[in-house]
């Protein structure tokens, strides 16, 4: 068994217990974060493990979000109302992922990053346009429909329903990471020009993993629209963008679990700070700069690196020359 | 569709105004990513920034201060404002900014966008998100007759400020000594310091005068916009379009895309209103289904 698989394992059983001891912990604070933390997942999944940076996220996490719930608004009470929306939002995610996708991978480094912030403030004022998405408004009162006969009024169940399908999306990036097709990616990241000479067609690889990630991070907007039975204009704002950005980072880019780690830091952090309002902007920010100047890792990579180094160190017991990166500097006389 | 062509004129020239922010802004982003290779995320926040530092002066100072009637005109403010801005820039350059120059650009663009939540949030705590009128000097107030509309004066200022601004920025950096050893350092800072230019300095000066333009167009913005902490972070999204369609490489590149696309926002407010918020992301679209690597493209 990996370290990884067990880990996985002790935070799921973790997270069945959570409905048991509401005095603990909310079933509902969780779920904000199991949504989050697959938004982020979704989103290393492009910056980790292939490179790119987007703005563009709260547009797949809205987009998604606004499909889902404007048809169960419509087509909720249906028994199969709820997969067949839930579908759709992703499809709809993955879409809007194509097209800001496929004209951003036409320019590299920090114009792409502009041009998937640009094309972002599309589906922003669209969303502000369309009836159907109730304007600023936003969509209220979504019901959240039943799965195969099991209703989902009740947080209750909505929380083993959530756990189950962030579970799925979970592993789903996990298999897709660890495949032939993710280690093509992570070539393209660490060098990009070598990666076209073996023979790789890296625009398509980099579309391809643009629209997952798109369509995963759907898969997250498309939950929590059921979850909050709530899409509002803040879920396609820039806004929401940064967000994944920050989770992402601090809990450590291009890690398995990072993401988990940082959206859930996030969210508490939301909650808590919740009473001192526009300030929680600026804690925010500072958050971004030490992350950016200090802790470049985030808190799974810190973690990941200290153990590495530890490992490294057993090995050699005796190293030949002194490791500049271990051995402290010697004393001046 | 029957338009008059007051009503078109009036727009073209709202246009024309948006066209010569957008110009300055880009400007100032295409000045500071040539050298320092980053794209300032700030911007809008300095622009912000500075059009608040002009407002506190006109209203806010004198009752902090305890005298009623001193206030810091607008004169006075469109020189003190950029060059605050610029100073407060240049430290965020030799505090944050300089310890990532070695790592991948995203880093320098997490920062500065870390830096902006910073400033935007900081003035919404402080001031709130209303909007705050700012009027502009009494020598500048009133209309122009130009025959077929009327004009207020400061707007017809602000275009000739502007273009003043930009075809001097343009001069300094392609026509004199000094800008011959900022291109240079853009081309290799290396070699450049190695004919002994003190290119740290060079880079931190680059930073500060980009940001200050940004200080300047937020002084001029202040009388036409409302003065809010979420007035820069707007622009800053259409800014980066513009930046997309025209390219960091040139100056004059730059200065022309965002005079040109101001213009034809200012169209599309005559001919579809609604679609005036989004014409110039749609033409960015555009720009890179046509010419992917920019209209003055040379790709970075």
């Amino acid at each position: 068994m990996s370290t990884t698989f067990k880990i996985s394992l002790a935070l799921f059983a973790a997270l069945l217990a959570v409905p048991f001891v509401p005095g603990l912990i909310y079933p509902v604070f969780v779920m904000k974060v199991l949504c989050y933390g697959l938004f982020a997942c979704a989103f290393n999944l492009l910056l980790g493990f292939t490179g790119l940076v987007s703005f563009a996220h709260a547009a797949f996490l809205g987009s998604a979000g606004y499909v889902t719930g404007a048809l169960m608004i419509r087509f909720g009470a249906h028994p199969l109302g709820m997969p067949a929306a839930f579908a759709a939002g992703i499809a709809a995610s993955a879409l809007v992922g194509l097209a800001i996708g496929g004209l951003a991978i036409r320019r590299r480094g920090i114009y792409f990053a502009m041009i998937t912030l640009a094309l972002s403030q599309i589906v922003y004022f669209l969303a502000v346009q369309f009836r159907w998405t109730g304007g600023e408004d936003g969509l209220q009162g979504i019901p959240r429909g039943s799965l195969f006969g099991l209703d989902l009024t009740s947080d209750t169940t909505m929380y083993y329903v959530t756990l189950g399908l962030f579970a799925a999306g979970f592993l789903f990036i996990d298999r897709v990471v660890h495949s032939p097709f993710g280690q093509i990616l992570q070539a393209v990241r660490d060098n990009e020009a070598r990666a076209t000479s073996l023979g790789y067609d890296t625009d398509r690889f980099k579309l391809i993993a643009f629209v997952l990630s798109a369509a995963v991070a759907g898969y997250a907007g498309s939950l929590k629209a059921l979850v909050f039975q709530l899409v509002s204009l803040n879920d396609v704002s820039l806004h929401t963008s940064t967000e994944v950005v920050l989770m992402t980072l601090l809990g450590g880019v291009g890690t398995i679990f990072g993401p988990l780690v940082g959206a859930a830091l996030v969210v508490g952090l939301q909650n808590y700070l919740a009473t001192i309002g526009d300030l929680v902007t600026v804690v925010i920010g500072l958050i971004f700069i030490v992350c950016v100047s200090f802790f470049r890792r985030g808190f799974v990579g810190e973690f990941l690196h200290l153990r590495r180094r530890r490992a490294d160190r057993t090995i050699r017991r005796r190293p030949l020359r002194p490791d500049p990166e271990t051995t402290p500097a010697a004393e001046p006389a | 569709m029957d338009i008059t062509l007051q009503a078109f004129m009036a727009q073209l020239t709202i246009g024309l105004i948006g066209g010569c922010f957008y110009a300055m802004l880009s400007m100032g982003l295409a000045i500071i990513f040539g050298l320092l290779n980053i794209i300032n995320f700030t911007h809008g926040a300095q622009f912000m920034m500075a059009a608040f530092l002009a407002w506190i002066g006109l209203t806010q100072i004198g009752p902090w201060l305890g005298y009623p009637d001193f206030q810091i005109n607008f004169w006075v403010a469109l020189v003190i404002a950029p060059l605050i801005v610029g100073a407060f820039g240049m430290v965020i350059e030799r505090a944050l900014l300089r310890r990532l120059y070695h790592l991948d650009h995203l880093y320098g663009l997490l920062l500065t966008f870390g830096v902006a939540l910073v400033m935007e949030g900081g003035f919404r705590y402080v001031f709130g998100v209303s909007g705050q009128g700012y009027e502009p000097p009494e020598i500048l107030q009133g209309p122009v007759d130009l025959g077929f509309m009327l004009l207020p004066k400061y707007r017809i200022f602000v275009v000739v400020a502007s273009l003043l601004i930009c075809l001097g920025t343009w001069y300094l950096f392609e026509r004199t000594k000094l800008g011959a050893y900022l291109r240079a350092g853009t081309e290799n800072p290396r070699l450049l310091q190695a004919f002994g230019i003190n290119v740290p300095v060079m880079i931190t000066l680059t930073y500060g005068f980009g940001v200050a333009l940004a200080g300047i167009a937020g002084v001029l913005a202040a009388p036409i916009m409302q003065v809010t902490p979420l007035m820069g972070g707007n622009l800053l999204n259409i800014v980066f379009a513009v930046v997309v369609i025209g390219g960091l490489g040139s100056i004059l590149g730059s200065m022309m895309t965002g005079l040109a696309l101001g213009l034809i926002e200012g169209l599309t407010k005559v001919v579809y209103p609604e679609a005036s918020t989004v014409v110039v992301f749609v033409i960015m679209a555009l720009a890179l289904l046509v010419r992917p690597a920019g209209l003055f493209g040379r790709e970075v």
